[in-house]
């Protein structure tokens, strides 16, 4: 095993959707900087759209939808906690990045007279795009990186941050998955786009790996973050979504709701509004599922033989296309028989939510010289649209502080305490297999913070985290593609812990399930209408504050404020 | 410490008669998100050596000669 030094100017951490976007966009800023994509899995083919996707789910597209318009959505999707200059910076260049997407040769549904085909999902406006031949997405992405001359290492996982002693970004360090070669990149900036943290709770399956989220994303990048001293914000804003029960991926309403799917209970009847996912609909979602209406389905049967076979073709050759394959293993077609669903695990994911980490409006971090896009980035309802908008503010604001910052030197002191911390399951003999110990700390995530919140169990699922930290010194790896699991191990204790850390915080119900405490029913916005963030102390534990919300750009009326809040259809009384 | 050896299916499966791994092909291997696939040097034909599967199919559509299968993990079928 060797340690192999490198130097480059941007290090983006991460090769799925925010991560290519960011280092091409950073080399269009400046052709000569040394600008490297490490990936743990393969970027041909890795990260949440490794098989392409089947829309966007936030298109801003002037003539269906305004940024303003936009900014309201999200701002009461969320429940009123955005910093909405963020969202607003995400929905001024929403149109320009598919303009460029399309131009890269992205596939997106356009009507008869060339205009995007944009469909209604959300609550209050218009912004889905259906992309029925989106499955080329990564083979785009490639031929950018390939075009703009960006370095890729593939199987390589980042496992901590390294600091100058003003506590800036100096470097990064990670291990090779095939090899255990212990790599020291000195950079001067770090983009952070290592998508969710998907392997949070255990799916009901009890299948480690069939989890919402690629599973290759398991919170790496919060995990790296809150070591290297950055501020995280909203992680009690989990991601919770309704998927396809036992297949665990979407089923997917965005998709079927404007052919006229809808989300139904055992009646066949619908019992919300909109389908859009948020945690006030996910909460109407919970109480169908368990009361005596349930189980909860995606009802299609109803509709056309063409109209059905349009919806196949899309759903079972992008996104998730192996949906198909489990619908036939069932004998389920969607002409004669409803969808089971379910509500899936925890996780943490800005994508969907809030929780990840702090960004302002130029991707920056509280740390300097560190950047965040995608998934991690704390944008709320972002979506794979977010990533790449976001990838491109990170690429070009890291772009511009190489242009003012030199190489720093990186700390030894550092560099050795985590060679030897990432190399020592190699030398652990008779001790953990990876895969027991994850079973374990995620069955708890599952028993302790899985909606609703309890404060009691909250509290002894912090506890326990604790003990599996001790457990993590005996983890054993019998090979180098181990030691990967084992790292990661680390990444989900670390989320487990702040996901407890941050609901035990906010004392107070908000965004539906996503932060349901029973203990704390109501939303309380006289002391709770702030940002929760979190971060490591001085001290070296975890630590929480609250931000103030800052002074909205874009105004909502009273009207507007409760949208969301008015979800379950409500019957009028039959009468006689 | 002992362990003990648990029997499992796994979800992807390889045709070897298809396979062309023995002529230096490792495209299932390389596109796998999971690093779950290897190529066994004996038999010259790639498998599933890590039952740690997301079902998201690039290996099977990226094989050139169609060999490698994923069917759904059986606890989820």
């Amino acid at each position: 095993m060797n340690t192999i030094e490198i130097e480059v100017d941007v290090l983006v951490i991460g090769g799925g959707t925010a991560g290519p976007m960011a280092a091409v966009k950073a080399k269009e800023k400046n052709p000569n900087l040394r600008v490297m994509v490490l990936e743990k899995a393969n970027v041909k083919r890795s990260g949440a759209i490794s098989m392409g996707m089947d829309g966007l789910n936030n298109a801003v597209i002037p003539g269906h939808a305004t940024p303003e318009q936009y900014v309201k959505e999200i701002t009461v999707a969320n429940d009123g906690i955005v910093n909405q200059k963020t969202v607003m910076a995400y929905a001024e260049n929403s149109f320009a990045m598919i303009e460029e997407l399309d131009r890269w040769g992205v596939k997106f549904e356009k009507d008869e007279t060339g205009d995007y085909a944009v469909k209604k999902v959300h609550h209050i406006g218009t912004y889905v795009l259906p992309m029925p031949e989106g499955h080329n997405m990564k083979k785009v992405l490639y031929r950018q990186l390939k075009k703009r001359r960006v370095e890729v290492t593939n199987r390589l996982v980042a496992t901590r941050l390294l600091l100058d002693e003003n506590g800036a970004i100096a470097g990064a360090m990670a291990v090779d998955s095939r090899t255990a070669d212990f790599y020291v990149i000195r950079t001067k900036t770090v983009i952070l786009a290592t998508g969710a943290a998907g392997r949070l709770g255990l799916p009901a399956s009890g299948y480690l790996f069939g989890t919402y989220e690629n599973p290759t994303n398991a919170g790496d990048g919060y995990s790296l973050a809150y070591h290297a001293g950055a501020e995280l914000s909203g992680i009690e804003c989990f991601q919770i979504n309704p998927l396809i029960k036992d297949y665990n991926g979407p089923s997917c309403a965005y998709v079927t709701g404007p052919f006229g799917g809808y989300t139904a209970n055992a009646k066949g009847d619908r019992f919300i509004e909109c389908d859009y996912w948020s945690g006030q609909m996910m909460f109407e979602f919970y109480r169908e599922l368990e009361g005596g209406n349930g189980p909860v389905f995606l009802k299609m049967d109803h509709l056309a033989d063409e109209t059905i076979s349009q919806i196949e073709e899309i759903l079972h050759s992008n996104e998730r296309p192996s949906r198909g394959r489990f619908h036939e293993g069932r004998g389920l077609n969607y002409r004669d028989g409803m969808v089971e669903m379910h509500i899936s695990e925890i996780g943490l994911c800005s994508g969907h939510s809030a929780s990840g980490v702090w960004v302002n409006e130029r991707a920056e971090t509280t740390v300097p010289g560190l950047y965040a896009a995608g998934d991690l980035a704390c944008v709320p309802h972002n979506y794979m649209l977010g990533a790449f908008v976001y990838g491109k503010f990170a690429g070009e604001s890291a772009a511009e502080y190489c242009a003012t910052h030199s190489l720093v030197p990186v700390d030894e002191g550092q560099i050795e305490k985590e060679r030897a911390r990432v190399w020592g399951p190699l030398s652990v003999k008779d001790g953990l297999p990876p895969a027991q110990v994850e079973y374990k700390l995620r069955r708890m995530v599952n028993d302790y913070l899985q909606p609703p919140k309890i404060t009691r169990k909250m509290e002894i699922g912090l506890q326990r985290f604790g003990e599996i930290s001790e457990d993590l010194s005996r983890l054993s790896a019998a090979d180098p593609h181990e030691l990967m699991r084992a790292m990661e191990i680390h990444f989900i204790r670390d989320c487990a812990e702040m996901a407890a850390v941050a609901s035990l915080y906010r004392k107070e119900s908000r965004w539906g399930l996503y932060h349901y405490r029973a203990d704390y029913p109501d939303r309380d916005d006289k002391d709770w209408f702030v940002h929760v963030q979190l971060k490591k102390g001085e001290d070296g534990n975890m630590t929480c504050f609250t931000r103030p919300i800052a002074p909205y750009i874009v105004p909502l009326d009273e009207q507007e404020k409760t949208a969301y809040e008015k979800l379950r259809i409500v019957k009028e009384p039959a009468t006689i | 410490m002992s362990y003990a050896l648990n029997r499992v299916t796994v979800p992807v499966t390889v045709d070897a008669e298809k396979c062309i791994a023995d002529k230096g092909c490792t495209v299932c291997v390389d596109v796998c998100p999971l690093d779950v696939l290897a190529i066994d040097l004996s038999k010259g034909t790639a498998y599933m050596k890590y039952d740690e599967c997301w079902y998201c199919m690039p290996c099977e559509k990226d094989c050139p000669t169609g060999a490698v299968n994923v069917d759904i993990p059986y606890l989820l079928r």
